[in-house]
């Protein structure tokens, strides 16, 4: 494909009013390298590198050989946060997509060398916002174990109750966020219907709707309140009854079909060699599940199933993530027939806090108390991976420590960072209307892509 | 994926018989193999070849300039910067951890997207983050930070974890 | 003879009145949603907390068409310039809320990576603080711009303080009843005190 030498503009999000009409670059043909002036710098899109697929050539490009380079964000409708999508289109068919990140870089990881363990929920919890507790709860695996301590039963039901919650919370987010992008508007007030009951009762247990920092090391901050297994097998049936309303709506749907069916289609292999976990994963025929592969918490106890689909499509990942729900709600309904008594954090003066009544009796709980909150609890030196099944795949946590309060380091493993290289095999070939229903069904999290 | 399923039972050992310079250390259950930076490209695609470590999870880096204690490995001389790679095998349901040393005088580190095409957007991260290079990725840049911006923000003498609350009715720049 | 012998005057007014009050009951968001605030905002318009019943559930995707910017979400060094080409792009009247402590002032982030404080970059009307604020304190804020802009409270706020009106919104908290409308004194040419 050669590139003729007129300038080719690229177009911002809006009329370009900035001073970037001043330096435009001449590209030499032969020079199969683009760079443009953008108004936050320049920005060059270099050749993608090879993949190791077994796949076939790029498709033939027809026509006089004039791409034109369309950039689609960082500010854009579509409800996914600050992803900027830089395309090459040949008319209406992408032939190449870069995705290009960091517009919500947080210095999470940076921050979170800063905070003690005890407050690390704090900064960790708002990585990937719309699934909290998973990452709270890879980071409180982390520290445990390093800690080399185990959480009581109780514990361990109530956090799988409480990130199955948020899985279906989760799922419900991209129902409607999905829906919305195709244009079946009405999905997007459906699935917040179900979602805010969710997070109802989230806040009942917990305290907050979103960015809960309740599962810490240790535990979780506070017991189940009374009248939880009302609420929550309450909010089981209206999310069981949700979901069959949304299959009603769309799964049969010709137009619905035709916008996802064969659409963004990835294989395992190229799911292998970009590092893609999760329901991307398990739709083209793999079924690989954390939860039932490398069981944690509780999961070996209870009874599910995990759904899997052949073909790999926007449509296949759609019907997997709705059928997840389910699937959360037999856990969910499990865990309040099963929930254990007992502690809800582990009974170690030097890494819990005392109960508040304690503090007012006894000058060695308010010094613990002190202590816990100011410095911080030291962990052992050593370094430690831990990883659950978020929503979106393989969250891990990489945590390195030296004996201090404070990490050395703190790495999360962000499903949604990986998931975003698979954005660039399934849209080349396809049309530019395509791209919304893909970058939508690879479900990115923004805020654990960036950190 | 049809590879051949390896010799010994525990890929650590296939790894070491293989390459034996590393040195095999158990992390809290976990198996971490301590190895040169030169080998990192070749000893990850030997387990992806021939002990079925089908994907690479994450790469990451580890900057331990301020470390209060550390832990002295027989075999392994410490640096200031970890270059440390996860793997995964599905088929045989186990991970692995890779620890390589890359010191301050030459942050630089073979690529590993010649096996694992995924490992794209980590290294970028890694050099973003950390500066160490890794010689022969077809697009090192930055990732993260804006492209104009000087310095590598994870490294502990770079950016500081915390910057003073500015309120409005200081005087000076906020 | 003629009008004034009327005793009440329901044809004529001050044209401000009429245009103020047009412009607080069709207000247009921008989406300028980042993070955890953006769901927040989202299920402010979702049908639980129906932003639609004050005419706004339409986040427009261009900024032409925009009055509001709700910035929602920590903004980070590379997102800056692109807030202040958007917020450039907006038409006047325009309006801004900083929605979170992440965009008020920089939030629990008080590290390199984040621009600390949107109102550094652009001028913000109501500061509504909260990690992630609920959607009650998201539409407390909006219903104080609404008031302050039906009786030009808020050009006199913004000449004081040479920028946005900077009004700042405590903390509705969930299970009280929802905040009425702050009350400000009926009439537009006396000074009113705003309470919150």
């Amino acid at each position: 494909m050669s590139l003729t030498e007129e300038e080719l503009t690229m177009q911002s999000a809006g009329d370009s009013s900035s001073a970037d009409s001043g330096d435009e670059e001449v590209i030499a043909p032969e020079v199969n390298r683009l760079a443009r002036q953008t108004g936050e710098g320049s920005q060059e899109l270099r050749p993608l590198q090879e993949i190791v697929i077994a796949g076939g050539p790029w498709p033939e490009l027809e026509g006089d050989g004039q791409t034109m380079i369309i950039n689609m964000g960082p500010q854009h409708p579509s409800t996914h946060g600050v992803l900027r999508m830089m395309m090459e289109l040949d008319g209406e068919t992408v032939v190449r997509a870069k995705p290009v990140i960091g517009y919500l870089h947080t210095g999470m990881e940076k921050t979170g060398e800063e905070l003690t363990y005890v407050q690390g929920a704090t900064n960790v919890t708002r990585m990937d916002y719309v699934s909290p507790l998973s990452n709270e709860l890879v980071f409180a695996t982390a520290v445990e174990q390093l800690l080399d301590v185990e959480v009581p039963e109780r514990a361990i039901w109530m956090r799988m109750l409480l990130v199955e919650l948020n899985r279906i919370s989760s799922h419900l987010l991209f129902q409607a966020t999905n829906g919305m992008d195709m244009g079946a508007v009405n999905m997007m007030l459906y699935g917040w219907r179900e979602r805010e009951e969710v997070l109802r009762v989230l806040e009942m247990i917990t305290g907050l709707r979103m960015n809960h920092n309740f599962i810490r090391p240790g535990g979780l901050a506070a017991d189940l309140p009374d009248g939880w297994q009302e609420a929550v097998l309450g909010v089981c049936e209206q999310v069981e009854a949700g979901i069959a309303d949304y299959d009603k709506l769309l799964t049969e749907n010709p137009i619905w079909q035709s916008r996802t069916v064969g659409v963004g289609v990835i294989t395992t292999e190229q799911c292998m060699a970009l590092s893609i976990t999760g329901p991307i994963l398990r739709s083209t025929g793999f079924p690989w599940d954390l939860r039932k592969t490398q069981p944690y918490l509780a999961y070996d106890q209870v009874d599910f199933d995990v759904i899997y689909t052949d073909n790999g499509d926007c449509y296949d990942r759609y019907r997997i993530r709705l059928f997840e729900v389910l699937e959360s709600v037999k856990i969910v309904r499990q865990c309040v027939a099963k929930m254990p008594g007992g502690d809800y954090r582990v009974q170690d003066k030097k890494i819990t806090p005392p109960p508040r009544a304690r503090i007012d009796e006894s000058m060695e709980a308010l010094i613990h108390h002190f202590k816990l909150f100011t410095e911080g609890f030291r962990v052992p030196p050593g370094e430690t991976y831990a990883s659950v099944e978020s929503p979106r795949g393989e969250i891990g946590c990489y945590l390195v420590s030296d004996g201090t309060g404070k990490p050395v380091r703190m790495h999360v493993r962000g499903p949604s960072f990986y998931n975003l290289q698979a954005i660039s095999p399934m849209m080349e070939g396809r049309m530019v209307a395509d791209a919304v229903a893909i970058i939508s069904t690879c479900d990115p999290i923004m805020g654990e892509v960036d950190r | 994926m049809t590879q051949v399923a390896s010799a010994y039972a525990s890929p650590t050992d296939a790894l070491v018989a293989a390459f034996p310079s590393a040195v095999v250390v158990v992390s809290h259950g976990q198996s971490v193999v301590h190895i040169d930076k030169a080998l990192l490209a070749d000893v990850v695609e030997y387990l992806r070849v021939s002990e079925e470590f089908t994907m690479c999870l994450d790469v990451t880096a580890v900057d331990h300039l301020q470390d209060s204690e550390r832990a002295q490995i027989a075999g392994i001389k410490r640096e200031r910067f970890e270059v440390v790679v996860n793997l995964i095998s599905h088929p045989r349901n186990t991970r692995i951890r890779l620890i390589a040393q890359v010191p301050e005088s030459d942050p630089s580190v073979p690529t590993l997207t010649s096996s694992f095409s995924g490992t794209s957007f980590p290294e970028r991260e890694v050099y973003d983050m950390f500066g160490i290079t890794f010689d022969g990725h077809p697009d090192l840049t930055r990732i993260l930070m804006p492209d104009e911006w000087i310095g590598h923000p994870l490294r502990k003498d770079d950016a500081p974890a915390r910057v003073p609350v500015t309120f409005k009715g200081d005087p000076g720049p906020r | 003879m003629g009008m004034e012998q009327v005793g009440h005057n329901f044809m004529t007014g001050q044209l401000e009145d009429v245009v103020q009050w047009a412009r607080r009951r069709s207000m247009w968001p921008a989406a300028f949603g980042l993070a955890c605030c953006a769901i927040e905002m989202m299920a402010a318009g979702g049908a639980h907390y129906d932003l639609g019943r004050y005419g706004m559930e339409v986040f427009r995707a261009s900024p032409r068409q925009a009055d509001l910017m709700i910035v929602a979400g920590r903004v980070s060094q590379k997102m800056a310039p692109v807030l202040r080409q958007v917020y450039d792009q907006m038409v006047e009247p325009k309006w801004v809320i900083s929605m979170g402590v992440c965009a008020s002032s920089g939030g629990m982030f008080n590290n390199y990576a984040i621009v600390q404080g949107v109102d550094q970059i652009v001028p913000v009307d109501v500061y509504i603080p909260g990690c992630p604020p609920g959607p009650e304190t998201l539409m407390h804020g909006i219903l104080n711009l609404h008031e302050m802009v039906r009786t030009g409270e808020i050009m006199k706020r913004r000449a004081a303080n040479n920028g946005g009106a900077g009004v700042e919104i405590a903390n509705a908290l969930p299970g009280e009843p929802e905040s009425t409308p702050v009350t400000i004194a009926n009439s537009a040419h006396a000074s009113s005190t705003l309470t919150v």
